[in-house]
């Protein structure tokens, strides 16, 4: 059985945050220096070969990534940091944040030597100002120890919005325009803020290189499972007894996060299912709980990882009517650029209300997952392409539950 | 060059290609909405979807580069449901209007919804019930047909940085709207219709008047004359289903003496009157010193776009009206006195490539023949729409001329309809009436074509004349900041608001691409090649004018009839 792991969350509650003094004391910023001794495509080498994937959801591999963006020929490239953590019951950005800012910059800091920036930004949700306090802190207290040399870090306040959270969109705030998603390609690392090679990373995928480095890369690639190698932080809400956070390596299978990890369902009650990654997530029924929180296992479920939250409902709860509201969180949330998702979003809002309220038909449920084919191929950004899985994931596995409201 | 395959046919195509150029390469044309030939893309509408092997998501073949050896299919079972879908998603909110829409049959949604064969759209149809914007007399906005491809928004900010348009609100309660949500005519808009040309749809167009013509024809009091702009003729023949400039002008004049016009007269008389006034002015700045460099002042778009965004450079307008407000002026003046006609009873209409012009003969300051000098303005389109009710055949209608008096022009009129028309119809008169001698080529090619900004230089008796031209406000705005920082070398400058002059205007046949604009253009010098005067001080009518009537150039009754002031428009946001 998998036990808790702490990489990202390593220094959790044994430094003080706000003293560069103490992480330094833990061996803080000696993965940078170590870094800087390599040269930059041995150091992306070793990245990629750590294996690592992006923590924000998408899992693309980290060393790859960086070296698009160092391949690209640019005077100026940029290094930004995804911290908008919209997802709804997501909070581990904002617990690396706050107990660890230094190791973030640290992170930032290799990758900007890795592909030759010299400008970064923070990307931070805007109802996180606790935490852009002490960023901007950390910050001044890493300029004056010199630790990050010639490499600039700037906190932005998010827009509010949900969809600021795709790479585009972000680039396209910080910009100061709309914050909407742009068409790809061109990718970030090729044309991102202000059209030059631009690296996005997630919070915790920044968190993860200073650990890596300083093990090297076939320590990190050997923890967990190899495909996505490492391990994941997992932040439990719902119908679950320890609705806390948990760091474990990604071996670990969802029924461990939930019973293990999370004590199990309160009150003696059944388990209904249970949804991973945050509001555009899958719903897992019980004959799946056995997979492990590693990205392509839970693909071949036809589910995510995304940020990490897990939330769990039991047998008491109506599933449609979880499903209806989440919905309506993505009508709410569609930027309204791209017509599929715009329109698409709406109508499976309203779709799944009139279920919801009684007056739904069979047929109901066949333009729904028409809608889920389409919208999840066809939506030009992540979020119109996600939208629809909550609602086809539990059509399929809580038919039952449909035909109970439909009949 | 990047080899590919589409549907199993093999394509070679320059590097930097996408799916959708390729395809075309080999026959195949991919749906698009959003897509337009001269703009940015945008990818929002999604319905130009194809399937790549490779990748799990359908790709947007308006915005996806091509790569070596990649294989695209355009027409499997995923891509039409997709396509469909998307299609439906649209139309359920789109009023279903198709009948009464003025976009009817000449509509990119309505086309692809005929090609994709939707018939029961499973979606419940929710029109979204906006008010339609009616505040600018020029261009009417229908937002419930909206399908937010922002092709509008691309035309207004990027071809003439107005920035007038914009996306408001979020996710299916977002809409294209002028600045602030305000009503077009509060924004900074200039009423150029750049827009219309851009959208797919019928949620903008021109403010359509031909009841008010149908009425005035039928008004037995009335004398109905109209005025047509130099524009016109080579485009009108596209509304009905001929060539760019096949349809022959005096079977055009035939034409309109049909719909009812009692006397067809030609815009084009005052183009000339124009050069003469214009030309003049310009002479006596340059010998005393006055505002340089002067600009012209024809394209009431660009008058709008001046008065906004640069009231402090308005003392630099040609004080010239437009040809079609001389004109407006003249004939209840001028012509009415020649014809004997009560000018009370003259209801003057005139036909015009240009949105803007319906505003411009709205303007308070234009009735200074002491009644509104121009009654209406028709665009080209509302006469191509009245011809095609009419149920003429344009191949078997007979010739007939001009009416007399103000029907007569020269080749320089002609070229007013395109870039750098009037800089060098005024260059062909002012060097004559500079250095006294002939000019022996009267072709100033420098100043011709689609170039954005073109320049070029005369020799008048040893004083060397800088002038420029732009057409689209984001090239007119180009020089005028150059004006505004003193560094403008010109003495001179034409700015028409529509790209490649009137021949592009708001009015005209709608234009999705610029290539039609460029061969409207060439059109237009074929026509002035073949006239026999070519030069606007020649003009035999303009001659008798100045000796009965206006006597000289800049003269008393000029300042009086012919001539206008500008002012400030204080919009509230730029
Ligand atoms: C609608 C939407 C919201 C997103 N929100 C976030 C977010 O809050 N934080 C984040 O790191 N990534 C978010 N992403 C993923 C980013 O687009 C991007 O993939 C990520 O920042 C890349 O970093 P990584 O490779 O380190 O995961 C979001 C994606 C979508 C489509
Ligand atoms: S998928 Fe939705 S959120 Fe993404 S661009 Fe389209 S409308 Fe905006
Ligand atoms: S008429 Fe011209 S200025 Fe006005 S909104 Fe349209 S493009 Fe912009
Ligand atoms: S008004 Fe027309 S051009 Fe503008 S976004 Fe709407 S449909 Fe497109
Ligand atoms: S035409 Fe390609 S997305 Fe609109």
């Amino acid at each position: 059985m998998a036990e808790e792991m702490r990489i990202v969350l390593r220094n959790y509650g044994k430094i003080d945050p706000l003293k560069i003094e103490d992480y330094i004391a833990q061996g803080g910023y000696k993965a940078l220096e170590k870094a800087r001794s390599m040269s930059q495509s041995d150091l992306i080498a070793e990245v990629k070969k750590s294996n690592l994937r992006g923590r924000g959801g998408a899992g693309f591999n980290c060393g790859q990534k960086w070296s698009f963006a160092y391949g690209a020929e640019s005077d100026i490239k940029y290094v930004v940091c995804n911290a908008d953590e919209g997802e709804p019951g997501t909070y581990k950005d904002r617990l690396i944040m706050e107990n660890d800012p230094q190791a973030l910059l640290e992170g930032m800091a290799i990758c900007a030597y890795a592909i030759g920036a010299k400008q970064g930004y923070i990307y931070c949700r805007g109802e996180y100002p606790q935490v852009i306090k002490i960023l901007n802190q950390a910050i001044e207290q890493a300029v004056t120890k010199g630790v990050l040399a010639d490499f600039a870090i700037e906190v932005r306040s998010g827009a509010g919005a949900y969809v600021c959270g795709e790479e585009t969109a972000l680039i396209e705030s910080i910009e100061g325009s709309r914050g909407e998603p742009r068409f790809k390609p061109p990718y970030p690392p090729s044309q991102g803020l202000w059209g030059k090679p631009t690296i996005v990373n997630n919070v915790e995928t920044f968190a993860n290189l200073p650990a890596i480095v300083e093990n090297g890369a076939d320590w990190y690639a050997s923890i967990g499972v190899p495909s996505y190698p490492g391990t994941k932080i997992f932040t439990l809400t719902g119908d679950v007894n320890n609705c806390t956070f948990f760091e474990v390596p990604t071996n670990t299978t969802i029924r461990e996060l939930i019973y293990k990890f999370g004590g199990g369902i309160p009150a003696g009650k059944k388990f209904k299912a249970v949804q991973i990654g945050g509001t555009s997530g899958a719903f897992i029924p019980e004959s799946q709980l056995d997979t492990p929180v590693a990205f392509d296992n839970m693909s071949t479920i036809g589910a995510t990882l995304g940020s990490g939250a897990v939330f769990v409902v039991d047998e008491t709860r109506d599933i449609v009517d979880v499903a209806a509201r989440i919905a309506g969180f993505f009508e709410h949330e569609s930027c309204g650029k791209c017509a599929p998702c715009r329109e698409g979003t709406a109508r499976i809002a309203e779709i799944m209300e009139n279920i919801n309220d009684g007056f739904g038909e069979m047929s109901d449920l066949a333009l729904l997952k028409k809608l889920g084919r389409v919208m999840s191929v066809s939506c030009l950004c992540g979020l119109g392409q996600a939208a629809p899985a909550p609602v086809i994931t539990t059509i399929e596995h809580f038919m039952a539950d449909y035909q109970a409201k439909i009949l | 060059m990047i080899n590919l395959t589409i549907d199993g046919i093999n394509v070679s195509v320059s590097k930097g290609s996408t799916i959708l150029q390729a395809a075309r390469e080999v026959g195949i044309y991919l749906p698009t909405l959003c897509w337009h030939p001269d703009q940015a893309v945008k990818a929002n509408c999604r319905v130009c979807v194809c399937e790549v092997e490779g990748n799990r998501l359908l790709q947007a073949g308006c915005s996806t580069p091509v790569t070596e050896g990649m294989v695209v299919k355009t027409k499997t079972p995923q891509v039409i449901e997709a396509r469909r879908t998307i299609l439906e998603l649209i139309l359920s909110n789109h009023p279903q209007d198709c009948l009464n829409c003025i976009r009817n049959q000449n509509c990119e949604l309505q086309d692809l919804a005929n090609e994709y064969m939707i018939r029961d759209n499973p979606f419940e149809l929710k029109v979204r019930g906006y008010k339609l914007d009616r505040s600018t007399p020029s261009i009417v906005r229908d937002q419930d047909k909206c399908i937010l491809c922002r092709r509008c928004i691309d035309a207004c900010s990027v071809t003439q940085s107005v920035f007038a348009l914009g996306v408001e609100g979020r996710g299916v309660n977002s809409m294209v709207v002028p600045t602030m949500g305000l009503p077009l005519m509060e924004s900074p808009c200039v009423l150029c219709g750049q827009c219309i040309h851009a959208c797919p749809v019928g949620a903008i167009y021109e403010n359509e008047q031909i009841d008010e013509f149908l009425a005035a024809v039928a008004d037995p009091d009335k004398i109905v004359v109209t005025q047509i702009a130099p524009a016109i003729r080579l485009a009108i023949g596209e509304e009905v289903g001929m060539n760019t400039g096949e349809l022959p002008m005096e079977v055009f004049v035939t034409g309109l003496r049909q719909m009812g016009f009692d006397h067809v007269l030609h815009t084009n008389f005052t183009a000339d009157l124009t050069i003469l006034e214009e030309g003049n002015e310009l002479l006596n700045r340059l010998k005393e010193g006055g505002t340089l460099p002067m600009f012209t002042s024809c394209s009431p778009g660009w008058i709008n776009f001046c008065e906004t965004f640069y009231p402090d450079l308005l003392d630099n307008l040609s004080t010239c009206k437009s040809p079609q407000q001389m004109f407006g002026s003249l004939v209840k003046t001028y012509w009415a006195e020649k014809m004997g006609i009560d000018p009370a009873k003259i209801y003057s209409v005139s036909i015009m490539p240009c949105t803007a012009k319906k505003y411009e003969a709205s303007r308070p300051e234009m009735n200074s023949s002491g009644y509104r000098d121009v009654d209406l303005v028709l665009t080209t389109r509302e006469i191509g729409r009245l011809f095609r009710m009419s149920g003429m055949d344009f191949n078997q209608l007979p010739p007939s001329d001009f009416d007399s008096w103000m029907g007569k022009y020269t080749g320089a009129a002609v070229i007013f309809g395109a870039t750098g028309g009037v800089m060098e119809a005024a260059l062909r008169t002012v060097y004559e009436v500079v250095t006294e001698q002939e000019l022996k080529d009267v072709n100033f090619t420098g100043v011709r074509g689609m170039e954005g900004i073109k320049e070029a230089a005369v020799d008048l008796n040893g004083t060397e004349v800088k002038v420029a031209i732009a057409h689209g406000l984001s090239n007119a705005r180009k020089l005028m900041d150059q004006v505004r920082s003193g560094e403008s070398p010109y003495h001179f400058i034409e700015i028409m608001a529509c790209p490649g002059g009137c021949i592009g205007g708001g009015g005209q046949p709608l234009t999705k691409a610029n290539k039609k604009r460029a061969e409207r253009i060439e059109a237009i010098y074929v026509e002035d090649e073949g006239m026999p005067i070519r030069k606007s001080h020649e003009n035999p009518e303009v001659k008798i004018i100045y000796d009965e009537f206006l006597h000289e150039p800049l003269g008393h009754k000029s300042h009086e009839l012919l001539h206008t002031h500008y002012h400030a428009k204080n919009k509230r946001y730029l």
